[in-house]
């Protein structure tokens, strides 16, 4: 038995950028001007950088533009190992007119257990308790196919999929209707 | 690392996706239930901070907007408390980080066009690195109740919003501090999306006498408590085997 409950999830709200993401709120100058999460790729590892962009729908189709996102990934290698010029964790907010999210990161290597994947959580007003997706890439099916958590998703495992686009890798992630992405409860 | 493991989350103590009198929810909430897995390296593991990363004032939002010898205008709190899991062992190094409207409900962002005017000294929002035991402890003035549009008449009790990361990223949790007294908690239809009273209670911090500083500032304390106990997981299923 445990001594104590989890506490109660509650949305991070309209407002959550003053918090989380201050610049986008428009607190230019907290953190030293320095958004938590925003840069993971540091210049040593330039040459690697790919963009990993999102959009959010809602049950309208339309784009969330208030929401904030989080990643965390492995590096290269597959691991979670301290990678030179790298961090795994990135923070960014659906863009306030386009609801895009963008990611400056780099593609994170497979394991032979693991196909290479992102994970992604996603809180915004409307959002009660923080939803948890993950991030395939489809060009890499051979591996994807392999991977448990990829599977488990049955018929709805290409919900999953981050598709190539000239900067890297675009993924639209549908809350709601036929397209509804996989959510995990991990 | 040995062999670590997190609880299952107990979703029935969250709020459920969809909470109609939530508006906002209805448009925002999957259909399918979320699958579930044995948290994988991914799920065990999770950013860390130092307490390097964060500037001297960040856990003063008091002072950490304002401008040179300015306070900003309000109750002066200190909401302190002890982040733990759920075997109650603190949980030390880990980044908390608050926002919240000003003495007048009013938020710092583009988007709040509450009538209640902005404090020029108050920006709202900071951060801290919890100790070795795992406690944390912020400065800040409280907040005011504020009107939203959710259809109706809707009021949200004062409250400040947290952000806690843990050990691992399946542990990682955004909620509301309300303050014990405020007759708004049993009216919200964002509170009322928790289920039970039992749950909600855990969300409001209780005025702290003992931690009040005589003619300066008084406090509330607020625990925080993250999923998962490997050591408990671990045991279950030894005697499972």
């Amino acid at each position: 038995m445990t001594a104590h409950k989890e506490s109660p999830s509650q949305t991070a709200g309209p407002y959550v950028h003053i918090g989380c993401t201050p610049s986008v709120a428009g607190l230019s100058g907290m953190y030293g001007g320095k958004d938590p999460g925003r840069t993971m790729v540091h210049p040593s590892l330039a040459a690697s950088k790919i963009a990993l962009t999102f959009r959010v729908y809602d049950g309208d189709g339309e784009p969330l533009k208030d929401a904030m996102l989080e990643i965390w990934q492995a590096g290269p290698d597959g691991s979670f190992n301290q990678t030179d010029g790298f961090e795994n964790w990135g923070r960014g907010a659906t863009d306030a007119e386009t609801g895009l999210a963008t990611f400056e990161t780099v593609k994170p290597g497979g394991l032979p257990d693991a196909a290479p994947h992102v994970l992604v959580w996603i809180v915004a007003r409307g959002i009660n308790l923080g939803l948890t997706t993950r991030v395939y890439f489809a060009d890499e099916a051979e591996q994807n196919a392999k991977d448990p958590i990829y599977r488990l998703a049955k018929d709805r495992a290409t919900t999953l999929l981050a598709r190539p686009v000239e900067a890297g890798y675009h993924h639209d992630i549908y809350l709601q209707g036929e397209l509804e992405t996989v959510f995990f409860d991990v | 690392m040995t062999d670590q493991r997190i609880a299952p989350r107990d979703l029935d103590w969250h709020p459920p996706a969809l909470t109609p009198r939530y508006r906002s929810s209805i448009l925002r909430s999957p259909k399918h239930k979320p699958l579930s897995y044995a948290p994988t390296a991914t799920e065990l593991s999770g950013p860390t901070f130092g307490h390097d990363s964060i500037g001297p004032l960040d856990d003063d939002l008091i002072q950490n907007y304002a401008r040179s010898g300015g306070l900003a205008i309000g109750p002066r709190i200190i909401v302190h408390g002890k982040l733990m899991d759920e075997n109650g062992r603190g949980l030390p190094g880990k980044l908390i980080e608050v926002w919240q409207a000003n003495a007048g409900g009013r938020y710092r962002h583009k988007k709040d066009g509450y009538l209640a005017p902005l404090d020029e000294n108050f920006g709202g929002c900071g951060r801290c690195i919890s100790g070795e035991d795992g406690s944390y402890s912020f400065r800040t003035i409280q907040p005011g109740p504020y009107p939203w549009p959710n259809g109706g008449n809707d009021w949200r009790p004062a409250h400040i919003h947290f952000s806690v990361f843990g050990d691992g990223f399946a542990q990682r949790l955004i909620t509301q501090m309300y303050f014990e007294g405020d007759p708004h908690i049993a009216l919200c239809p964002i509170v009322q999306t928790i289920p039970s009273k039992a749950a909600i209670n855990t969300l409001v911090a209780r005025l702290d006498m003992d931690a009040t500083i005589p003619m300066d500032i008084r406090a509330y304390r607020f625990d925080i408590v993250l999923r998962g106990s490997s050591a408990t997981v671990f045991e279950n299923q030894m005697e499972g085997r």
